[in-house]
């Protein structure tokens, strides 16, 4: 490892094998039916986040980064998780989703075209800034996740995958500024770790209460407010 | 100083309000605290009007015109709100539960925080988050009477802009991305960037303000984003409402305003247009939708979509007089809103329900709700001698003025229809023989007769009567200072003369 150009081929290509799984778990979340599954690739996905911050980390030699994926760990691999099942209790993840609105291989095609979309979104804005090889994997991948996590949350209709669907999309965005914005404000990251934490904690408080109140949590059943 | 103060007071304030005191320690709590937020907001304005940009904390917290404008319309509503709260939770809440009211009142306290601290922090990051902080503390606002619809509004309301804030967040941190491209030196504020702009790639910038545009948009109730305010502000109690559409929309809406400037001016600019087409869109399809609906706080409800609409196609015109016009339009939209869901709150207690075709004659069953009903949507729609009157008026002149005639006839035509919608279903409520034909699910509080006395508490004429003065005044006369403060935040966003 003396070789920094071996160093930088080495740590671009396990950056960009992190991607490329981050990516898959993204897929993943928009087609897997169990809820437990779900949640154990949200959790999945948030490690890969951590390890590609310490990876840019090391490579720029930034404290800074170090902290984020500690941060990452602390909030979305450990606390999330604990939070999730204690308030919405284990029998909403118990079952399988039955019914999406649109089939799972059909959702997958919608998937890919949205990969290929983000991709043709991000590298005009790339190649203006002239960005560095980190920046090239993570900032499609992340606007991937993003509008992926968009999408399941508006196919899925279970309350837990919709969740999950909105903290993913924090991820991607996360991923892309992990590569596009590593020094920003110390205390911007801290809030931003207690505000995702807020998220999961009152998204799954309200997950419990529809739970008790309507005996389910398929809130894409809900249609009692609309126009008639 | 006073800006620091202000959300140390409302932190308090949330804290205090769980004390168990008795069941008027946390309203009268709430009562002081927004008072002392409202008069630290007069004077955090007035330092601006003399000095310029107040700050408390540089690269923080700070206060320019266009802040200090929000800053003080939201600790007037919140005030507002915090009198109406007493009489309107007490009655739908019932004497025995001190621990729920208690619990309204420290969420309340923790909602207007968040809202206080979007104009006050300078850090386009933290008010990220103080966005988001809005939506999760107003949840169980809205969830508030626990039935099956308010929980599913709440759902939506948060699956909606929860989306949004990510979309958002992304946008934010691709500008982020252009201040340190533009090797601009300084912290990421709003001031920063606007000097950094002109050295940011393009195509960076352009695709940062569509995401923020976006994200932020499903907060302010842009049209294909705005399905969650029918039904949260339906099912949130009415001083909420007040607080979603007078301060949460506007404030979310100034942050989207504020990257204006990060535009070469003119009407021709990539951002003018995108504010003018989602403008119009959001005012002619909340118009048609006021014609159809069966629920007056949702009524309402699309009302603030249409003034959001009629805001930002004037904000995107891109004029010095447009964008003075959409400032005027800001403050008389967030009185009059608030003068509405007050009037609606009222009526809905007058009458437990909120269907419109059920209600007749209210002006007989409760004269003060149905008056103020009557001069709110007359307010609210447009009509002369009000507030709003004035901002549209300046809109649509303005546009003219710079020969924009087409989206300023489009615009005419949705405010006309929109008139027409409001005071087609409020005349239908108001006036008529006494009647309220009650349809089972759609009653509220438990109750299948009309009450016998229909007096409303004296807090909930208090804060009636505390909105509509400036709703007419403003209408009339424009204070100096006001005048001053306006045209310096219009100045902000950097029109052309």
């Amino acid at each position: 490892m003396s070789d920094p150009n071996l160093l930088l081929s080495f740590l671009t290509k396990l950056n960009a094998l992190t991607g490329g799984v981050f990516l898959l778990v993204a897929f993943g979340l928009v087609a897997i039916r169990q809820m437990l599954t779900c949640l154990r690739l949200y959790v999945f996905q948030s490690l890969l986040l951590a390890i590609s911050a310490l990876i840019l980390g090391y490579f720029y030699g930034s404290i800074h980064l170090f902290i984020v994926a500690g941060l990452t760990i602390i909030a979305k691999v450990l606390l999330i998780p604990w939070l999730l099942r204690h308030t919405v209790g284990y029998e909403s993840y118990a079952k399988r989703e039955i019914s999406q609105a649109i089939n799972i291989p059909a959702s997958l095609l919608i998937a890919l075209a949205i990969t290929v979309f983000a991709y043709y979104i991000a590298v005009p804005m790339l190649a203006a800034a002239g960005a560095g090889r980190f920046a090239w994997v993570n900032l499609p991948i992340g606007l991937a996740c993003l509008i992926l996590g968009a999408f399941a949350v508006t196919v899925r209709r279970e309350a837990v995958p919709q969740l999950l669907g909105i903290l993913a999309m924090e991820n991607g965005a996360f991923l892309a500024g992990v590569a596009i914005a590593p020094n920003l404000p110390l205390f911007a990251e801290l809030a931003a770790a207690f505000d995702v934490l807020i998220i999961a904690l009152v998204m799954g408080l309200l997950t419990m209460k529809i739970h008790r109140t309507l005996g389910k949590t398929a809130v894409g059943e809900l249609i009692a407010l609309k126009e008639d | 100083m006073e800006l620091l103060i202000i959300l140390i007071i409302c932190a308090v304030a949330a804290a205090l309000s769980l004390i168990p005191l008795g069941k008027r320690f946390a309203p009268v709590v709430t009562l002081l605290a927004s008072l002392v937020v409202f008069a630290l907001a007069i004077l955090a304005a007035l330092a601006n009007l003399r000095g310029g940009e107040v700050v408390a904390v540089r690269d923080w917290i700070s206060c320019d015109s266009l802040s200090a404008l929000i800053l003080l319309l939201a600790a007037f509503v919140g005030l507002a709100a915090a009198i109406f709260s007493w009489g309107y939770i007490n009655a739908i809440v019932g004497a025995g539960d001190d621990r729920k009211i208690r619990r309204y009142y420290s969420r309340f306290n923790l909602f207007l925080l968040s809202l206080l601290a979007i104009p006050l922090f300078s850090n386009v990051a933290i008010v990220w988050i103080a966005v988001e902080l809005t939506t999760l503390f107003a949840v169980f606002l809205v969830s508030f009477e626990s039935t099956p619809q308010a929980l599913e509004a709440a759902w939506k309301f948060i699956v909606l802009t929860g989306m949004g804030a990510a979309l958002a967040l992304f946008g934010i941190l691709l500008l982020y991305w252009g201040l340190s491209l533009a090797h601009h030196p300084g912290a990421f504020t709003w001031a920063h960037l606007v000097a950094a702009a002109p050295q940011m790639p393009s195509t960076l910038r352009n695709t940062a303000f569509l995401f923020i545009l976006i994200g932020f948009g499903a907060k302010v109730g842009l049209v294909p984003l705005h399905t969650w305010i029918p039904e949260a502000y339906s099912q949130a109690p009415s001083p909420i409402c007040t607080l979603l559409s007078g301060i949460e929309t506007s404030a979310v809406l100034y942050c989207i305003l504020r990257l204006l400037p990060l535009f070469p001016s003119g009407a021709a600019s990539r951002a003018g247009l995108w504010f003018i087409v989602f403008g119009l869109i959001s005012t002619g399809v909340a118009a048609f939708l006021m014609l159809k609906t069966k629920d007056f706080k949702r009524l309402f409800a699309f009302s603030t979509v249409e003034h959001m609409g009629i805001i930002m196609v004037g904000a995107g015109l891109g004029t010095f007089a447009a964008h003075f016009g959409a400032m005027l339009q800001i403050v008389a939209h967030s009185l009059t809103k608030s003068l509405c869901f007050f009037a609606a709150g009222s009526t809905l207690m007058a009458t437990g329900t909120r269907n419109i075709p059920a209600i007749r004659g209210l002006i007989r069953i409760s004269p003060l709700a149905g008056i103020f009903l009557m001069v709110g949507g007359l307010a609210i729609a447009g009509a002369p001698p009000f507030a709003v009157f004035l901002g549209e008026f300046a809109i649509l002149k303005s546009g003219v003025a710079s020969g924009q005639y087409l989206v300023i006839g489009l615009l005419a035509l949705f405010i006309g229809v929109a008139f027409f919608s409001i005071m087609y279903q409020i005349n239908q409520m108001v006036f008529g023989s006494p009647d309220v034909i009650l349809i089972d699910e759609q009653s509220l509080f438990g109750r299948s007769t009309l009450p016998r006395r229909n007096i409303l508490p004296w807090t909930c004429i208090a804060a009636l009567v505390v909105t509509v003065i400036p709703v007419i005044v403003l209408g009339v006369y424009l204070p100096d200072q006001l005048y001053l403060l306006l045209h310096n935040a219009a100045a902000v966003l950097g029109g052309s003369r």
